[in-house]
């Protein structure tokens, strides 16, 4: 059996030893491709016969909308959103992923602690700090990183959107008037950050700039072996 | 949390804790009265106070959708805010901040619910510790008879009904007031707490409170520097 651990210790009320099932994360950064591929997965579990639970952030019924207006407004602290977010996490992580998990599911997450650690990092959080907050996190089976060039990233963001998003161009820290320039170096940024966790998190790296087919293969391969390691 | 570091703020930050029938209110509010007459910069801030995050905690005590860990957070969420818009902001400009309850109320009722003390402390890092924390202290019983006196419905949380401790909110209220006490009393060397005898009479308290503040502070440096 695959036992279930936390990075530091388990919630207050949470039994690791009833949890079965699997938690999958899926990250990187925006525009990587992410949701598409999380959906794919899941549609390829369900087909398999696993029953799948999706997670992502800023989904919890406990403070979602508030961070969504909160989000809107941009009047809060970067450590009271930190908190906030956090807060999110733990709602999920409690309420959605252990329940799904002790009921056996895959639990597909689109994006997990790591987007939360990043973020604040870019913006001068302590990493000690992060740490011990996410220190409860279930350490997921897998954790796939979708890695693109910053080429292949500028082009998605605009297919995807027809204009750069406040947030994600890090506006928030007055890197400078130019919402592009602030974009690149804001991802920039945020990539350096990633691959600084990469190893501590044991990501497995994932070419994300091929066609979402192939890419889509590699992520079943990966799946796959997660599911058939020790489970009996 | 060592609390004689040179600070980089002009500022002196004064906090109150204690259990609840404590009287740690009516003190604290007492000195803000009396600070305030005598024309000093002073603030008075609550635990649990912020507009934003406000809402967010009714609902989750409402649909008792909290577990310990979001309810801990939740209440961290509401202190950052509060302490970075507020309470951090008038340290630098110069004031005395008086706080009704700081993070040791949320290590001691916390840990009670189950969260680990480590990573609270590690959470409030970011705050000062506070110049001094008066810890009201009296016999669990008294605290209790004085909350308990008018038989009042108490509320979910308050009562710590959401740890299962007894099925009567009086019976579950006494068991976990115990237990915050204890955490409390396991505090006051941790972290140095200033003990006032809250058995004694509000007067007489008042009047120790103001006294160690006199010693402990210099007030004079707070006078308002300029005219109304």
């Amino acid at each position: 059996m695959s036992g279930k651990r936390c990075y530091t210790h388990p919630p207050a009320g949470v039994d690791l030893a009833k949890l079965s099932g699997w938690l999958v994360v899926v990250e990187g950064p925006d525009s990587s491709g992410r949701s598409t591929h999380v959906s794919l997965l899941s549609q390829w579990l369900e087909e398999q016969g696993y029953a799948v639970a999706q997670v992502g952030l800023k989904r919890s019924t406990l403070v979602g909308p508030e961070l969504e207006r909160a989000k809107q407004g941009n009047v809060l602290s970067p450590r009271t959103m930190s908190l906030f977010y956090a807060t999110d996490f733990y709602d999920q992580l409690e309420n959605v992923i252990v329940p799904a998990l002790r009921a056996g599911f895959v639990v597909l997450a689109d994006r997990y602690i790591y987007t939360l650690m990043v973020r604040d990092l870019v913006r001068g959080a302590d990493p000690e700090w992060l740490r011990s907050l996410y220190g409860m996190a279930l350490v997921p089976d897998v954790v796939f990183y979708l890695s693109v060039s910053m080429a292949t990233q500028v082009e998605r963001t605009f297919e995807s959107r027809d204009q750069l998003d406040y947030w994600e161009s890090g506006m928030d820290l007055g890197l400078g008037r130019d919402w592009f320039q602030s974009f690149l170096v804001y991802q920039r940024r945020i990539r350096r950050e990633f691959q600084r966790l990469a190893g501590p998190y044991g990501f497995t790296v994932v070419n994300g700039n091929r066609t979402a087919q192939t890419i889509h293969r590699d992520l079943v391969e990966g799946v796959r072996r997660v599911l058939a390691s020790g489970r009996g | 949390m060592s609390g004689t570091a040179e600070r980089p703020y002009p500022g002196r930050l004064i906090a109150v804790e204690g259990l609840d029938g404590s009287g740690k209110s009516t003190q604290i509010h007492l000195l803000h009265q009396w600070l305030r007459a005598r024309g000093y910069r002073v603030f008075f801030s609550e635990w649990n106070s912020s507009v934003l995050v406000r809402e967010a905690t009714r609902k989750g005590k409402k649909r008792q959708l909290l577990t310990p860990t979001t309810f801990s957070l939740i209440h961290a969420t509401d202190f950052a805010d509060r302490y970075e818009r507020q309470i951090l902001p008038l340290l630098r400009a110069g004031y005395l901040v008086l706080c009704d309850r700081y993070v040791y109320t949320s290590f001691a009722r916390d840990a009670v619910r189950g969260c680990d003390g480590g990573w609270l402390r590690s959470l409030y890092r970011f705050a000062v510790p506070p110049d001094v924390v008066f810890f009201f202290r009296l016999p669990l019983e008294t605290a209790l008879g004085r909350i308990l006196e008018g038989r009042p419905k108490l509320k979910y949380f308050e009562a710590g009904m959401d740890l299962g401790l007894h099925p009567d909110p009086q019976e579950s209220f006494r068991i976990f007031q115990g237990r915050v006490l204890e955490q409390y009393l396991a505090m006051v060397p941790e972290f140095g707490f200033t003990e006032v005898d809250a058995t004694l009479s509000v007067h007489a308290q008042q009047k120790i409170v103001r006294g160690i503040l006199t010693e402990k502070v210099d007030l004079a440096f707070f006078h308002k520097r300029y005219a109304r």
